[in-house]
């Protein structure tokens, strides 16, 4: 049991001795100083040239909020056609189908926004062209995105007063030249190297120890299961995801993948320090990040070591810990580690059924993708973040006598104003979600739908009350991960996610971004000794305290009636 | 004028509870978003009890119940408008305890015939009087209205208005020219022209900032609110949610529990007590003795970078003082400080009559005056004395002047007193010399008394993140060493009155609040420039209306106090943000497994406080909820007591007050609550 947890800890330990440098080296990259990718330079030129984009053009937030906001809707205009009529398309040597409308809707949606909620499997829902042409290019792009919202947010914070939050353009491009690309090229060359087909040849047929003879789906794999980590997207390959074997080979591949999700959330947290010339700032939030990361983990893990205590009931021995729906190489520790990992950064890969994790683990996923905020997505983790600092630099800012000030600008009703309308974005969308399909399975559960809301849960109770809750939780969080045990491909759960996906995902960008950008236009005002500093323990420990408070009073009675409720019968 | 510092006096507690029904209209109550819905749901609950009464069914609940639920949601209003009621009552109590003096007091006025004042005089009633008007008031009369004296000089005692009884002089021209409405003129006559318009004095202005109906919220209060509309927004969600996941659970949730768990979710004690902070704000500010035009004035106080502070009357007593005679070598003690008594027997100036008790008075000393001619000080000599008819000529005057003197008559300047004026010069004093018949007999030091006790103000300001600056018309070298001295961060010397003004613009144009205190007409540029400008109610009109406070008392540090209540304000309004919310985890833990444990019995773990029926736990909590308002009502109103011990020690003490005390404090009370419910149900 040692060597499992002792596993968890290097995993983790060199997740934080990589991300501090890569930091550095993308503060570097921003800020536009001389690095060891420059001879990327020509090549950004040339993309600049050709699309006609003036990388040296100022912007104020509006304008940068409508480049990004104009570029994802060609994105998800050109993903859903591709998907609708990839059948018709080359490179589908499987002969997959094409995706119905609402099946379509959902998956363009779903991995333009970074979450990556799969409706279909890998192997069958989509071709070769549309994994790599639309889901890996999607897996680049939406993480771009991410990045370059933040990297404006940081312009933003690191001027005095200024109009101009940076082009959007330029951190976009940067983003996937210095950043993404070359670190998926590193990851999946590693990945290649321990057993990911990376082929276009079409299923392979086995006999397996059983005798049975199995069609395996193959594919150009290696380099999408690289972007899904690095990009925190999750979508995987294959239908299983990160539990499946050719995805996921070994407890080597395992850290890998684990090291590739943590990797750009901690650096671009180390980024911020060195790019708005706060350090001390960016490892307080890094420990309150980790602190609350470890909150999650340690009961995750502890009821994930010991078992389930309802099968022990029946006299089987849980000595090797709750081993149901988990992969024997990973074990249950570093599998809780994977769990929550996947879950507090919006990733959503899996490499166990959560559906089968024991409540306690459920509950602490599910907060994980609630407050969203603990590392958090590539880039978007930190806007997340930000909007419960605007809420702890209000209320502690009044709690020192000080009209509340944050790096120096005055934050008023304006400013609250956007960050309460984003935190009460996530707990309305989660829980009208939850409520409306609780009210469908509970009302008119025999609905004249191809799949009849009776029919959507696996499990009854409180279990399949979890099932739709997580579903609208991981949707909201842009997470992308399932309680697999929900019938999830159909019109409801298509289009309702499909919706909450998409508010999700913009406006907690725009959300940070609009604050970001109208602080910065005020005027600065000099530290002194009655300014509350934003880069003490304490306020890193008030932030800490909102970010609870906000996230137990929104959901507590949901969680409540799901797997406390379950917890609390085991 | 005694301020009542009791927090309930028995006459404002009796039309605060009136009130507390008439702020009941939901027109009022719109203002305040938190608590409208608290009567959105009692108006709810109103129907429900009438309806149980009639109809039984588990999801209605029993009339008793509902009936209590209904009841105590009521008195929830009640206690939040009787808050805000009992402040509006202070602040309105305070304010015409001072508006009592001025009102119906007969006025002389002048009557004008065309547009030019003839010597008509008529008696009219004060609050007849029109701005531009002009009235006489003589010996005994008590002034009709604030004005401004266009001819005469007059004593005037103005103990109604600042509770100093030693009379002022106050005289046509200048920076003396005001006159407050109220106060008694005791000698002479003088012309007064009517400076504002009936109801619009500052006393009118500041009872409307406290009245309710007109009081504008101030940004900040804006801030808080759409916060506290958001966190209600939350529990609209969580509550509305809260039924379809019910009917999956198979659980029924009578009306009257919803009602009551979403009363206790949302921020009703910050809701409730918040107007009251904002006006009991402006209240203490009042009971300073400082009359505030906007609530937003004592917010920005609260943030204030910089305070400008004259040097004489703030930093020092008065005028300087002679502190020290020093001899030349070979002058005796005694024909030294009779020499220097004698220089300054017809000298007036503050200065010379300090020499004069310096010495002891003059009656420890024998002089013939007969037929002594005095020499007065001139801008040309800069020296004074006297020759008395023995021949004996005494002068005493700044150093180069006697020095001049001295030499002229063929005498040298004795070293070692020169050395004594260069070291008093450096030590921030200023030097007179005295000569007998252009003979140096020594120096005399005269030194600015620093004020007891300002050193620590200062150091008080400076752990609240404040810059002190002095402003003085000496040079830079005294006012470098009398800055040090009473430790200021900062002086201007040789201060001109677009000094003042440059210098609030500099620290502006850097991000940072400026406040100043003046009383001169040209004052009032800065005090408008400034962000946060006390005008003395001694000083000009102009003045007065160029700042955004005006301070009855004419005391130069009460800044300090202006700044202090500004952050109680806004400690207040964030600690009690900070209860409220911390109060609904207990409040969860109460009425969340309440609701569910008859259809899931297995949620009895989460009754971590032993609760001991459903009822009993939504009772307990509802009344916890109601009863938190007015056990903070004297919280609310004498504000959050400020230390200045830095921001991030402040916030851990009111992070572990008030954050952890809020989520402790409801367990508490809600378990005893229910064990007190629990003896009769």
């Amino acid at each position: 049991m040692n060597a499992e947890i002792l596993g968890v800890v290097v995993t983790f330990l060199l997740s934080v001795a990589l991300a501090v440098p890569l930091g550095r080296y993308i503060a570097k990259v921003f800020a536009g100083e001389k690095n060891s990718t420059d001879f990327m330079g020509p090549l950004e030129r040339l993309i600049f040239r050709f699309c006609g984009i003036d990388p040296t053009k100022k912007m104020d937030w509006k304008s940068f909020l409508k480049a990004l906001l104009t570029v994802n809707l060609v994105w998800l205009v050109y993903a859903f056609v591709m998907l609708l009529v990839q059948n018709r398309l080359p490179l589908n040597p499987d002969g997959n189908p094409g995706q119905t409308p609402d099946l379509a809707f959902n998956t363009a949606i779903s991995f333009l926004v970074n979450c990556d909620l799969q409706h279909y499997s890998g192997e069958t829902g989509v071709t070769y062209l549309t994994q790599l042409a639309v889901v890996t290019f999607l897996q680049f792009v939406s993480a771009a995105t991410g990045i370059a919202a933040l990297v404006g947010l940081l312009n933003a914070i690191r001027e005095k007063t200024t109009n101009n939050i940076g082009n959007f353009w330029l951190f976009f491009i940067k983003s996937l030249t210095r950043i993404l690309l070359p670190l998926c090229i590193i990851w999946a060359v590693f990945q290649v190297f321990n057993g990911t087909p990376a082929s276009f040849a079409g299923k392979d047929t086995i006999v397996t120890l059983q005798g049975d003879t199995v069609n395996v789906s193959r594919g150009p794999a290696a380099g999408m299961i690289a972007i899904k980590h690095l990009g925190t997207n999750g979508g995987g390959w294959f239908g299983a995801n990160s539990a499946h074997p050719l995805e996921n080979p070994s407890y080597f591949t395992n850290m890998l993948q684990l090291i590739g999700q943590t990797l750009l959330p901690m650096a671009m947290i180390f980024a911020m320090g060195f790019y708005i010339r706060r350090k001390k700032l960016a490892w307080v939030i890094f420990g309150i990040m980790t602190i609350g990361m470890l909150c999650l983990l340690v009961p995750t893990v502890v009821s994930e070591v010991h078992g389930s205590p309802a099968i022990a009931r029946l006299g089987v021995s849980q000595s090797t810990g709750a081993m149901e729906g988990k992969e024997v190489r990973f074990g249950p520790a570093s599998t809780g580690y994977w769990s929550i990992i996947t879950t507090i950064i919006s990733t959503g890969s899996v490499n166990s059924m959560h559906d089968s994790s024991m409540p306690m683990s459920g509950l602490m996923q599910m907060l994980g993708m609630m407050i969203n905020a603990f590392y958090g997505g590539c880039g978007v983790g930190i806007l997340n973040y930000f909007i419960y600092i605007i809420i702890a630099v209000f209320i502690s800012g009044l709690m020192v006598g000080r009209t509340p000030e944050f790096m120096g600008h005055k934050v008023e009703a304006r400013e609250v104003k956007i960050a309460a309308l984003v935190t009460l974005l996530s707990a309305f969308l989660i829980k009208a979600g939850a409520a409306l399909a609780a009210y469908f399975v509970a009302h008119h559960p025999d609905m004249a739908w191809s799949v009849k809301p009776s029919g959507w849960l696996n499990n009854p109770g409180y279990h399949g009350f979890s099932e739709m809750l997580y579903e609208f939780t991981s949707s909201n969080a842009n997470n992308g991960s399932g309680f697999e045990g929900l019938g999830d491909n159909n019109i409801f759960w298509n289009v309702s996610t499909g919706i909450v996906l998409i508010l999700a995902r913009f406006l907690p960008i725009i959300g940070p971004v609009a604050i970001a950008g109208i602080l910065a236009n005020k005027k600065y005002i000099p530290e002194s000794a009655g300014t509350l500093k934003t880069d003490s323990l304490t306020f890193g420990a008030m932030t800490f305290a909102v970010i609870l408070i906000i996230n137990a009073l929104s959901y507590f009675p949901a969680l409540a009636l799901g797997p406390l409720a379950e917890y609390f019968s085991m | 004028m005694k301020p009542n510092n009791a927090l309930f006096a028995k006459e404002l507690v009796m039309p605060a509870l009136k009130q507390s029904f008439v702020k009941l209209n939901p027109k009022s109550m719109f203002r305040n978003p938190v608590m409208f819905t608290v009567e959105l749901g009692t108006a709810i609950m109103l129907f429900v009890t009438a309806w149980s009464f009639r109809v039984k069914d588990a999801t209605v609940g029993s009339f008793g119940y509902n009936l209590a639920i209904f009841i105590i949601l009521l008195l929830t209003l009640l206690f939040a408008n009787f808050a805000e009621a009992i402040a509006e009552a202070r602040g309105k109590a305070q304010a015409d305890s001072l508006r009592k003096t001025r009102e119906e007091t007969p006025a002389k006025k002048l009557m004008a015939a065309g547009g030019i004042f003839t010597d008509e005089i008529r008696t009219v009633p004060s609050s007849q009087l029109q701005k531009g008007d002009v009235f006489i008031c003589e010996a005994g009369d008590t002034i009709p209205m604030d004005g401004e004296i266009i001819q005469g000089l007059a004593t005037i005692d103005e103990s109604a208005i600042t509770g100093e009884s030693a009379p002022v002089v106050r005289e046509a021209g200048g920076d003396k020219s005001s006159v407050t409405g109220g106060t008694k003129v005791l000698s002479d006559k003088i012309k007064v022209k009517v400076t504002t318009e009936p109801g619009e004095s500052f006393l009118d202005k500041m009872i409307a900032l406290v009245e309710g109906a007109s009081r504008q919220k101030t940004p900040n209060e804006i801030a808080l609110t759409i916060l506290l509309a958001s966190f209600t927004l939350i529990f609209v969600i969580v509550c509305v949610t809260l039924k379809p996941f019910a009917d999956y659970a198979n659980t029924t949730i009578s009306i009257a529990a919803f009602i009551s768990l979403f009363v206790c979710l949302i921020p009703t004690t910050i809701g409730g007590l918040l107007s009251a902070i904002g006006i009991a704000g402006m209240d203490r500010a009042l009971r300073a003795n400082v009359i505030t035009k906007s609530g937003k004035a004592v917010e920005t106080a609260g943030d204030v970078d910089v305070l400008l502070l004259d040097k004489t009357g703030t930093i020092t007593i008065g005028n300087r003082k002679a502190t020290h005679f020093w001899p030349t070598a070979g002058v005796d003690d005694n024909s030294f400080t009779e020499a220097c008594v004698l220089a300054s027997l017809a000298d007036e100036t503050p200065e010379g009559k300090s020499i004069i008790e310096l010495a002891g008075g003059i009656n420890g000393h024998a002089y013939s005056t007969n037929g002594a001619r005095f020499i007065e000080f001139t801008a040309e000599t800069r020296s004074s004395g006297i020759d008395l008819p023995s021949g004996i000529r005494v002068r005493k005057g700044a150093f180069d002047a006697i020095r001049n003197l001295v030499t002229k008559a063929g005498n040298n300047f004795p070293k070692d007193t020169a050395d004594r004026v260069r070291d008093i010069a450096s030590n921030g004093g200023t030097p007179l010399v005295v000569s007998r018949n252009e003979q140096v007999l020594g120096v005399i030091e005269l030194q600015d008394i620093i004020k007891p006790g300002i050193q620590e103000r200062f150091e008080r300001l400076r752990k609240m993140g404040v810059k002190t600056v002095m402003v003085t018309g000496d040079n830079p070298l005294t006012a470098k060493f009398i800055a040090g001295k009473a430790g200021v961060d900062d002086f201007i010397a040789e201060a001109k009155p677009e000094d003042k003004m440059n210098y609030i613009k500099k620290e502006q144009v850097s991000g940072k609040l400026v406040a100043m205190m003046g009383d001169g007409t040209n004052d009032a540029p800065a005090l408008a420039q400034a962000d946060v400008g006390v005008a003395m109610n001694s000083g000009t009109q102009a003045a007065k209306e160029a700042g955004n406070m005006v301070d009855l008392d004419n005391d130069p540090t009460k800044l300090i106090e202006i700044v202090e209540i500004g952050k109680q304000l806004l400690i207040t309004r964030g600690t009690i943000t900070t209860f409220s919310i911390a109060n609904d985890v207990a409040k969860y833990f109460a009425i969340v497994p309440a609701l569910f444990i008859t259809s899931i019995p297995a949620l009895q773990g989460l009754n971590v406080m032993h609760l001991k029926s459903p009822e009993t736990a939504i009772l307990a909590a509802v009344i916890f909820n109601a009863l938190i308002i007015p056990i903070l009502i004297p919280l609310a109103l004498r504000g959050v007591a400020y230390k200045p011990i830095g921001a991030s020690a402040l916030l851990r003490r009111n992070l572990l007050l008030y954050g952890v005390g809020g989520v402790v404090a409801p367990f508490i009370g809600i378990k005893l609550l229910d064990l007190l419910l629990g003896v009769f149900m």
